[in-house]
């Protein structure tokens, strides 16, 4: 086929036809479909790039086009190594008892009246690489109420609010690196991604470790959301066992009875590598 | 060796979780030695960010990299933010990028063995966070600066705009990209 027949060319004695006054175009929606298989197609990629010996990655690969917000944000230059002992970035914030008051882990018990929803409590440990406890550090979370809506004024979808949710809250590691907050369990909500984008419900969770390079900021998934396939958020995390260290597990004995259901959700952080031998290396 | 949780992206909606009174202000109240930076988060079409959230970290004046806590002091009778403490210096803060993309940081200058601010930098849109470093002067020698061509080196040198007040931009993406680093986790 010639490419005369996909781009006519108009005779030059014809007179230029007058430019018509349209609306601006409207961007392009991508369908739930377009997105999935996207997202299939940077999964096979990872596979293949760990199948030909690349190393697995932990961490979601910054330019993840199936979720459309990140194509402008992130850096296309390589990131410049640091490999100094004395870098301050090997030490890093502190906080203590006044950073935080008792009633913060409770996030059912801000208010006059209880929120609405499943009562949950999520508990889990924090520790490093090499399984140390992460002692007395700042934990945060934020999530949506029990109906998908969060307390932030740019979420307008058409969810109730709940005068008794807000949906915060955060608590000091114990000497075991564990955490407990108490809470109810988000509801799924939509957003604009694509066209029909919806969230897996999900707490976000801020985690600070004893260097500022191990900070994470990261969200909990609940075992068994139909929403996970079809998430570009979840889904940038291209490596099927590190997706699934995302997602808590019920569990039983973590239930109070007569009160909420057991999430355990333990976390990781990262090194760091100068305090951090890695017994992966020159053994 | 456990693998590391996942990053996720903050997402859109951190504004009433993670930013806290006095959380651009770590420089004690009224201290002289007390300097601003400031500056606008860009994204590669050079569009401010209007949803970032930096946070920093760095030495005290004297040296020391322990920290203090009390960054984000709270109320036990109210449950609210009492704010900063006037006296000490956390070495924290925490700032979101307002409506226009723009961030504003009121600390005390780092002392010369580590003579730079570290960056932590979230946004929505970014899967994993990114670190970089604001040095409010060049160094006679720094192992990271010297390393780099001079137009990336410039992208981590604040620009003076009078005494004690810097500014630095960050660009996510583009021609004039910040440099960000990698501390091998």
């Amino acid at each position: 086929m010639s490419h005369a027949s996909l781009t006519p060319q108009r005779k030059s004695s014809e007179p230029a036809a007058p430019t018509p006054q349209l609306p601006a175009p409207q961007p392009v929606v991508p369908t739930q479909r377009e997105i999935s298989a996207e997202i299939s197609a940077a999964h096979a990629r990872a596979a293949e790039a760990v199948t030909a010996g690349a190393a697995p990655l932990d961490h979601p690969p910054r330019n993840f086009a199936p979720y459309r917000s990140s194509v402008l944000r992130h850096p296309r230059q390589p990131l410049v190594r640091v490999e100094d002992p004395e870098a301050a970035e090997l030490h890093g914030p502190v906080f203590g008892v006044t950073d935080v008051t008792d009633l913060d882990a409770d996030l059912t018990r801000q208010h006059l009246g209880e929120p609405l929803g499943e009562r949950i409590t999520v508990s889990g440990r924090i520790t490093d690489r090499a399984g140390r406890p992460v002692r007395g550090q700042l934990v945060e979370v934020w999530q949506a109420n029990a109906s998908g809506r969060y307390a932030h004024q740019r979420d307008q979808h058409p969810a109730p609010l709940d005068p008794h949710f807000t949906g915060v809250g955060r608590c000091l590691t114990d000497d075991q690196g564990g955490y407990r907050f108490t809470t109810i369990k988000p509801g799924a909500y939509p957003w604009r991604n694509h066209d029909n984008a919806w969230r897996p419900a999900h707490i976000h969770f801020s985690l600070f470790g004893t260097a500022f390079t191990q900070r994470l900021v990261t969200q909990m998934y609940f075992p068994g959301d139909p929403l996970f396939p079809y998430d570009p958020i979840l889904q940038s995390v291209t490596e099927p066992a590190a997706r699934e260290r995302l997602v808590a597990s019920y569990d039983h004995a973590l239930s109070v009875p007569e009160w909420s259901l057991g999430y355990r959700w333990n976390i990781v952080l990262d090194g760091p590598a100068a305090t951090l031998p890695d017994p992966e290396e020159g053994s | 060796m456990p693998r590391p949780t996942p990053s996720q992206t903050v997402g859109p909606f951190y504004g009433y979780a993670l930013p806290f009174p006095a959380g651009g202000s770590p420089a004690p109240a009224a201290h002289p030695g007390a300097v601003t930076v400031h500056g606008v988060v860009r994204d590669g079409a050079g569009v401010p960010v209007p949803d970032a959230l930096l946070e920093f970290w760095q030495a005290a004046p004297d040296g020391s990299l322990t920290g203090h806590p009390g960054s984000l002091r709270r109320d036990p009778v109210t449950g609210g933010f009492l704010g900063r403490d006037g006296v000490h210096f956390t070495g924290f803060a925490r700032v979101p990028t307002d409506a226009d993309g723009h961030w504003t940081l009121r600390t005390l200058g780092p002392p010369a063995a580590t003579p730079y601010l570290s960056v932590c930098l979230f946004a929505r849109g970014l899967m994993h966070h990114l670190y970089t470093r604001v040095y409010l002067a060049e160094p006679p020698a720094d192992a990271l600066l010297d390393a780099l061509p001079a137009d990336r080196r410039a992208t981590l040198l604040a620009g003076g705009e009078g005494e004690g007040v810097y500014h630095f931009d960050i660009h996510l993406q583009g021609e004039k990209e910040t440099v960000f680093l990698d501390f091998d986790r």
